[in-house]
């Protein structure tokens, strides 16, 4: 019984391990290493990027999953990740707290000047995907919610749940609370946006969840966006954020092709994909970077 | 190594020790899932233990079966538990627990597996039956190694204990995931010292408790 | 259970695997590196001992997940994140089995060596060690086994390997990415167990033969 266990494990490894030996010798060429945060908006942007990069011949190494902004945005200056794709409003207040910039212009120039020398970011993509407070039905009901405005009077009375950065972000807690005057109960640490975050909004451990605009769950769970009248969050267009000595002309050409073809009706079509039907990353991202003639 | 500095710090500054996400509320709740999940791992595998042990039926099977699962990786169990069955408590607790029972009972069995057989020949010719043979006798001379298994489990579950925080719970781990997404380093040394803290506590409890129920002709073991 | 995913991302779960095992395996041998002179030195120097084993006792306890977050900025998303506080865990494990092995030497055997004039150092290569060599492997067997669990914690950090099947099966609520990464650690687990058990055999054949030897 041990033996045929035993023999079963080293099968299992060995199927998984030799199709490798076929495939392996990496060419000489440099490699470009694309990395994500740890939501899988990103994940799938990132793989986007990555299958763009390849079909150009690149050689990719891919690290995703990896964190928050306040951990990738070190790694890649210091050349440890070559591609993120970031976006734009978020960079800017992670980079410059007291920026008023709120239009993809004026973001994205006030972005590049506060880069350090060794980032850059390409061009912007048309697709947006924004923080946001989200209240169930319920809750927008009893308190008559539309705005994030109307949470004035009862944010005393709620309890907010978002990543834990989100405590600490100029588009986040501290925003919220010096642009809108607000002051919750209490801030729970969850995850990105994730099922974490949704299963407590739903079961009303939290009664506002940040949530990010183009994750199916808001719609599927009719959940109530509340609408950003000061535009604390500003615009987030996704654009890669990228390492300059590591990107070549042609990797540029390449993933700024893929920022021309996406809007925001397009990655909310492909959260959809993703998250509900419950397809793979990768195969989401093969299928849309071939209809658009990317690949 | 100012980040230490800083660290030392934190946990003097008064918001740490007040309010929801302070010190004590943290360690509060990393000890109630701690308790509960040893509570549960020894309401299981000790009774299982002794009952195989003492009648040494199935005892093969289930130490083999033990040992395997000591193989099997706690953040994937945990993650796999809660994606099946939702976030909250249960989903959990019961990985943890599940998997704090295989060295709670591999010890409690070999415990008894090595008490020596004239000791127990002994003791049914002095008139004891079973039952007075186990709990005279064999759980006795098998405390040392009952009392090994529950500690390593003990240390075991308060480290796990750590990734309840990845799901959304709260405990120790609280501190590590938040000092990591806001790179606050004070915040996650500081969690990471708690958590080795109470973890050496774990391991002073036990050698206290070793010390106390543990029989002296024992001791020299 | 998909299966028809299994069988679509084989060089994934490849380079999961590949990922995973010198983050594994890579902290057993820098953990017999250290422990092997170290735990020789504690024997010789028996007041060594008790303060190397507490401070490697308080390594043993510190979190993985701690320790992977902390050293994330200090040694970036690379291999030597993980093997670090893997190294010191190994070494914590194996310290005690190195300097017990040693001890289990019995004093009738060492005094024949010398009487039959090895030097001490020609004693500890070719007469203690060897004997000492079962209980050290048995402690490289428990600290690669639990390396191969303890690996996957980095992947809640963003440190690959299997434990990155985790985190995305959890995020992208697929259990089949997580099932196979438990599939996957509890094979590694197994084939490193039976390999260090050959290995065993290998390098100690007199144990084998010797039935009524006295246990240490």
């Amino acid at each position: 019984m041990v033996r045929a266990i035993r023999g079963a494990a080293a099968v299992l490894l060995a199927l998984v391990l030799l199709p490798a030996c076929g495939g392996g010798g990496s060419g000489s060429a440099k490699k470009v290493v694309v990395g994500s945060a740890n939501f899988p908006e990103n994940q799938l942007l990132a793989e986007m990027y990555a299958q763009a990069l390849e079909a150009k011949g690149i050689t990719v190494d891919r690290k995703f999953n990896i964190g928050a902004r306040e951990v990738t945005f070190k790694q890649i200056s210091s050349g440890g990740l070559s591609v993120l794709p970031e976006y734009n409003g978020a960079l800017l207040a992670y980079l410059d707290k007291a920026s008023t910039a709120t239009s993809t212009a004026d973001v994205n120039a006030a972005v590049k000047a506060k880069l350090p020398t060794s980032l850059t970011i390409l061009d912007s993509a048309q697709a947006e995907d924004k923080d946001s407070l989200n209240v169930t039905k319920a809750t927008a009901d009893k308190y008559s919610l539309k705005t994030i405005d109307d949470l004035r009077p009862v944010a005393g009375q709620l309890i907010v749940g978002g990543p834990p950065e989100f405590k600490t972000r100029q588009q986040g807690i501290v925003g919220l609370k010096s642009q809108y005057g607000l002051e919750f109960k209490e801030f729970r640490s969850l995850d990105t946006a994730g099922p974490v975050t949704v299963a407590a909004l739903q079961k009303g451990d939290i009664q506002v969840a940040n949530l990010f605009t183009t994750d199916p769950a808001i719609v599927v769970n009719g959940f109530v966006v509340l609408d950003d009248t000061k535009n604390l969050f500003s615009s987030q267009n996704v654009t890669p954020l990228i390492n300059k000595a590591a990107v070549d002309a042609t990797a540029q050409g390449a993933l700024n092709a893929v920022s021309a073809k996406l809007d925001t009706t397009t990655l909310t079509q492909l959260m959809r994909k993703l998250a509900v039907d419950k397809q793979d990353p990768d195969k989401v991202a093969k299928d849309w970077l071939k209809s658009a003639g990317l690949v | 190594m100012s980040a230490f500095r800083d660290a030392w710090h934190w946990f003097f500054q008064s918001a740490q020790w007040s309010g929801v996400d302070s010190i004590p509320t943290r360690l509060g709740q990393h000890l109630y899932y701690s308790g509960v999940a040893l509570l549960l791992a020894v309401a299981i595998a000790v009774p299982l233990g002794l009952l195989i042990g003492h009648t040494n039926r199935g005892g093969f099977a289930v130490v083999n079966l033990a040992n395997a699962a000591r193989a099997l990786p706690t953040v994937g169990v945990v993650l796999l538990v809660v994606t099946l069955a939702g976030i909250g408590f249960l989903p959990v607790i019961v990985p943890l627990v599940a998997l704090a029972v295989p060295p709670v009972l591999v010890n409690t069995y070999a415990g008894i597996r090595q008490v020596e057989p004239e000791l127990v020949d002994a003791s049914r010719c002095m008139g004891m039956r079973g039952r007075q043979v186990l709990s005279s006798v064999e759980v006795p001379i098998a405390l040392p190694l009952i009392l090994l298994g529950v500690r390593t489990a003990a240390i075991q579950i308060v480290s796990t204990a750590t990734i309840a925080a990845f799901v959304g719970l709260g405990g120790l781990g609280r501190f590590i995931f938040d000092g990591l997404a806001r790179q606050e380093y004070p915040t996650v040394i500081g969690g990471a010292v708690l958590v080795v803290s109470l973890a050496l506590l774990t391991e002073m409890i036990f050698f206290g408790a070793q010390r106390l129920l543990v029989s002296p002709g024992l001791r020299t073991r | 259970m998909d299966w028809a995913w299994v069988g679509g991302h084989v060089p994934l779960l490849s380079e999961r695997v590949r990922e995973h095992v010198p983050m594994a395996v890579l902290p057993v041998l820098f953990g017999l590196l250290i422990s092997v002179p170290l735990g020789i030195a504690c024997v010789r120097w028996p007041r060594l001992y008790p303060p190397v084993l507490a401070l490697t006792s308080i390594l043993y306890a510190l979190p993985s997940i701690a320790l992977f977050a902390v050293l994330v900025n200090v040694t970036g998303l690379r291999t030597a994140t993980v093997i670090i506080p893997l190294t010191l865990y190994t070494l914590s494990v194996l310290l005690r089995n190195v300097v017990d092995g040693l001890r289990s030497v019995p004093e009738s055997v060492r005094q024949s060596a010398t009487a039959m004039g090895f030097s001490p150092l020609r004693r500890l290569a070719q007469v203690e060690l060897p004997i000492a060599a079962p209980v050290v492997i048995a402690g490289t067997r428990v600290a690669t086994v639990s390396n191969i669990s303890l690996v996957s914690v980095g992947g809640l950090v963003g440190l690959g390997g299997l434990g990155q099947l985790f985190t995305d099966g959890f995020q992208l609520h697929q259990t089949t990415r997580i099932i196979m990464g438990i599939v996957l650690t509890v094979a590694l687990a197994i084939v490193a167990h039976g390999l260090l058990v050959a290995a065993q055999r290998v390098l100690t054949p007199w144990a084998r033969r010797s039935t009524g030897k006295a246990k240490p």
